[in-house]
Parts: structure tokens; sequence; C-alpha cells
């Protein structure tokens, strides 16, 4: 127990008729980005608010940081930064005065939290708007904004709930490049998302929930492997080639074959990447198919993430020690 | 970055209550700063409409009014804007506080290491200086209209009192309002709207004498219609109030209405603040 950032046994948590938290386990090392994955609905905000003090769970124990969250709450949020879903900062004030204020209110002495406030704002690439209303910002901004009033007095433990939700492409990497020079400094970062190309990105490892336990645990490449076998992608010149093509590979190489929407490729799950390769090749040229381009690769998260929270295979196989 | 590393527990041997009383501290320094970003917003909120309320009453309908007992009606008007001034400021607090809960503010306060009680806390006393500063404008709008009291510095200063009293009651009742029903926004919108009815159902703007019997006993017994009357007393303005016993204390009841309201809204919106869900 001594040396995780966070651990938490049993968490129930039930709204009116909906269990949010059904008997969740959670055990987070320190150091490092801890992805939290599920659909929505889950239990992920719902977890994070329970571990960050905002929520008192129905039963169950929490830690985090070493501290019990409800009986050491002030403990806690002495050790803990939050993000949440909307960047919770004041609109009217600006991004300096923002950190100013949350800086005297971690107990910094007013100088101390301006000098803070200046550090964060060269720090987060906020310094030339550092003097501007937040309302002016852009949504990447914002967010790092957020990240920057949370990491105020650096963290032990910083959650963070959805931290790119809503933003366009370009803010999602200004955000992950804040995010990992966040955990970079030491700190523990559990992070929820949607995306999981986000978890592929930041998370050493990831913990897959759903209806309100643990589904699967594990580093993103062992998630993807209990998919099983890899996949080889065929794109074909000609879109009326695709069922003709999707029934032989089918029959030949006995695979599951999954057709895409734009009427031209299609993704297949082999065993043994080579042989079947081999195969599929020698079976489109009977059949006098011809292919664009074939593509060898390991599966995605997603597809991970759908075989593990879509059909709900036995909890016991396919969570990993 | 190497300061970073280290975990700062800023906890000094300072007493809670110190560390209570300067977090509130900042927390009205926040929200006085936005009267400095938007000075013309809170103009317009707090003070605009309540001087239009006086000019359209006190000339427009003024001339058909007559006050029971006798007396000018802007006299018996003056004191009834300033309570309603008060009131206005309910969905004031209300809307800022919901703001606050709906945009996640609230969540990281509470994710702080900071007293509980000062982020609403904070939130009154800035509202109360607000209201204040709108008190004192009105009063000179009022001076202005040809009002002002009759019976000395002391007793002014007491019914001016009153009248915060009354704003401080709807600050927390505000907290706990928008704490409540923040995820809800026409619901700020629903208070605001009822301000108006909740005013009429009371004696600001006309004596409860002038009602149906049985509504002038709901008028009377209006929080609302105590401070209305005590405040009219103390000025030296005409009550326009009968000899019930109601009327008789409004005084002490007007101490008694607002000091109850504030302890039941406190505690609630305390236990409101701490177990905040979405």
């Amino acid at each position: 127990m001594e040396n995780l950032a966070i651990a938490c046994a049993g968490l129930r948590k039930r709204f009116g008729e909906t269990m949010a938290l059904a008997g969740l386990d959670l055990a987070v090392p320190q150091g490092g980005v801890h992805g939290l994955l599920g659909p929505n609905g889950a239990g992920k905000t719902t977890t994070i608010r329970v571990l960050s003090t905002l929520l008192r769970a129905d039963s169950g124990d929490a830690q985090v940081a070493g501290f019990d969250v409800h009986r050491q709450a002030s403990q806690v949020r002495a050790r803990i930064g939050f993000a949440g879903q909307h960047a919770a900062v004041d609109e009217i004030l600006s991004g300096r005065q923002n950190l100013v204020m949350f800086g005297r209110l971690c107990h910094l002495p007013t100088r101390a939290a301006r000098r803070r406030a200046d550090e964060l704002l060269d720090q987060f690439a906020l310094a030339e708007a550092g003097a501007k209303p937040v309302r002016q910002y852009s949504g990447g901004m914002r967010r790092r904004l957020d990240l920057a009033a949370s990491f105020i007095v650096a963290p032990r433990v910083l959650f963070l709930d959805e931290p790119t939700a809503g933003l366009d492409p370009r803010g999602r990497h200004e955000v992950w490049q804040t995010i990992r020079a966040l955990a970079a400094t030491g700190t523990t970062v559990l992070l929820t998302t949607q995306y999981l190309d986000e978890a592929d990105q930041l998370a050493s490892k990831v913990t897959v929930i759903g209806a309100g336990r643990v589904v699967a645990e594990g580093t993103p490449d062992e998630l993807k492997s209990l998919v099983g076998g890899d996949r080889i992608d065929v794109t074909l010149r000609e879109a009326g080639d695709l069922v003709r093509a999707a029934a032989v590979l089918q029959t030949q190489l006995g695979a599951g074959v999954r057709l895409d929407h734009d009427g031209l490729a299609l993704s297949l799950q082999v065993t043994d990447r080579l042989v079947a390769l081999t195969q599929l090749i020698r079976a489109l040229e009977q059949e006098d198919i011809t292919a664009e381009d074939i593509a060898v690769r390991r599966p995605t998260l997603d597809e991970a993430f759908l075989h593990l929270t879509g059909k709900q295979p036995a909890l016991a196989e396919v969570t990993t020690p | 970055m190497t300061a970073m590393l280290t975990p700062v527990v800023v906890r000094t041997l300072r007493s809670r209550t110190g560390w209570a009383i300067k977090d509130t501290w900042v927390i009205t320094c926040r929200d006085l700063t936005h009267w400095r970003q938007q000075p013309g917003a809170v103009i317009a909120n707090t003070l605009v409409f309540p001087v239009m309320i006086v000019l359209m009453f006190g000339y427009l309908l003024g001339g058909a009014m007559t006050v029971p007992g006798g007396g000018d009606y802007r006299d018996f008007l003056m004191p009834g804007m300033f309570a309603m001034t008060m009131v206005f400021g309910l969905g004031a607090t209300m809307s800022a506080v919901s703001a606050d809960a709906a945009r996640g503010v609230t969540d990281r306060f509470r994710t702080m290491p900071m007293a509980a009680p000062a982020v609403i806390a904070g939130r009154a006393a800035a509202d109360m200086l607000n209201s204040a500063a709108a008190l004192a404008v009105l009063t000179g709008c009022g001076f202005l209209v040809g009002w002002h009291p009759h019976r000395g510095a002391v007793l002014t200063i007491a019914a001016l009192g009153l009248l915060l009293l009354l704003r401080f009651a709807f600050v927390w009742a505000g907290v706990y309002l928008g704490l409540r029903f923040y995820p809800n926004p026409e619901a700020v919108t629903a208070v605001r709207t009822l301000e108006f009815p909740v005013g009429f159902l009371g004696n600001p703007f006309v004596a409860v004498s002038t009602m149906p019997a049985w509504l002038g006993v709901i008028a009377a017994w209006n929080p609302l219609s105590s401070t209305v009357t005590a405040a009219r007393q103390l000025f030296g303005d005409p009550t326009g109030a009968g000899s019930s016993w109601i009327n008789s204390h409004a005084v002490i009841m007007a101490v008694a209405w607002p000091l109850l309201i504030a302890a039941v809204f406190f505690s609630l919106s305390l236990h409101r603040y701490r177990h905040l869900s979405r």
C-alpha cells in the first residue's frame, strides 16, 4: 500500500436506480500516466469524483497518496490536483488573476502566488495571453490554464477527467504535451478518456471499466493482444470485387472478415500473419481480384476496447495480472 | 522545475479559523474583481432597475396612490424600494452561485485544501458589499425625488442595517437555491421572475390594508413586510400599517425573520456545498 498513489477496493456508488460503481478495485503505482477507459456511463467520472473527495462512495475503501479520501479528505486535498470535464476557471478574470487566486487558496503568500502564476503561464505557453480575460481564450488555452490551476502546488496525484473533450486536433496535441510534461515531474496522473488513441499516446497502463467495475487492466499492448491475433487490411481496386473477395477469404482462410464502410477495404483477423498473408495473396490471384494495398498490423486499442466492453467476455479470462 | 517536485503541504500552525477568513477574503476579492472588470453589468443589474422603478412608481403611478393614515406616497415608497432592491439581490446571488457550480469552478474549490465555508461565505461578503453600495446609491436617488429620513442619524442607520440584514438572509437563500438548482439554468429565471410577485405580496408598494382581508394577512406576514414597516418607522415615513400584532412588532420581526431565514439557509447551503454532486 505504501507506494501506491491510488488504491481502492470494492467501491460502490448508486444514484437512484443506477449502479454507477459496482465494486471497483484499482491500484495505481506512483508515477506515470494511468488511463481509465470505458464507454459512457461506465463509471469513469464517478470514480474520479470519489477519488478527488468530491463524492462519497456508498461503501468500499479508497486511498489517495496514502490517505483515506473520506476520513482524511483535507490531507488528500492538499496532495491532489483536479481538472474536470469543463475548464473550471473564472471566465471574467484574466489567466493570471485566476492562477494568483488559486495560488492564494492553496495558501501561498500573495507574492509567492504571483511568482508561481508567472512561472505557470510560461510553462503552459500562456505568458502572452496572461493579462487577457479567459473568455477570450481558445478551447485549448482554457484547458491549459485549467491544468496549470490544478498544478499550482505540484500535486502527488493529478486527476484529469476527459482533458481533451471538445478540443480540436491541435488543442488536443498541446494538452497531450502538457500532460506528458506534468507526468515527467513525478506526479501520478489518472486520466479518463473515451479516445483510445489518447490512452495509447499517454498512458503506460490502462484500466478498462464497464458497468462500474474493472473489465481489464494492462499496458496498451497487453490489452491489444487480448483481442487475439493480428489484422490484415486489404484495399481493393474495384469496389465490385468486395463481396466476392470477402466470401473467398472467409472460406479459404477461415478468418473473420470485416467490411469497411467506404466499400473498398476489408479487414481480417488472423492467428499466424505470415501464413495468412501467403494464403491471402494466392486466393486473390486465383480469383483474379486486384489489391491496391495490403497491410499487416496489430489490433488497435479501439478493437480491444470493443472486444472488452461490447461483448462482455468472462471477466476472469481477460484480466491480466 | 525542481520546486515542483516538492509536495508542499501549505498548512502552518495558524488556526483553521485564520485560514477560513483568509480564504473567504480571497473569494470576496475575486467577486469584487468581477465588478471592476464588468462595471457596466453591475450598474445595469443592481442600480438602473431599482432607480427606474422608483421613477415609475413615484411619478407615473404615484399620483393615483393614497397612503392609509395619510402621508406622501413617495415617502411611503422609498423604504419599500430599498427592501425590493434587497430582494432583487436574491436572483443575482443565485445566478452567480449556479454559474460557478455549473462550470465546475465550485468543484475545483472543493478539491482544494481550503476551508469549506469560505467559498459561500466569500460570495456572501461580496454580495453584501455590492448591496451596501446599491443601497447608498438608491438613498441618494431618494434624496433627489424629495425623500429624506426624519428621525436622526442613529435610527436612519438602524433602518439601513435592517435592510442589509434582510439582504443577508436572501444571500443565503440565493446561495442555497444556486447550489440546489444549478443544472437547470431556467430555475434562475424562474426565481428572478418570482421576485416581483413576492414584492407585491407584501407592503413595499401599497399598504396591506388596501388588500382583501385574507390576502392582507399573508402580505403582512411576508418577512419582507416587517422589514419595510420597520424601516418606515425608523425613517419616520408614513407606514400605512394597522395595529395588528405583526405590524406593531415590526422592528423585532425585522430582526427575527432574517436571522431565521439566514440560519436555515446557511445550514442548508453548507450541507449542499459539501455534498454537491452531479
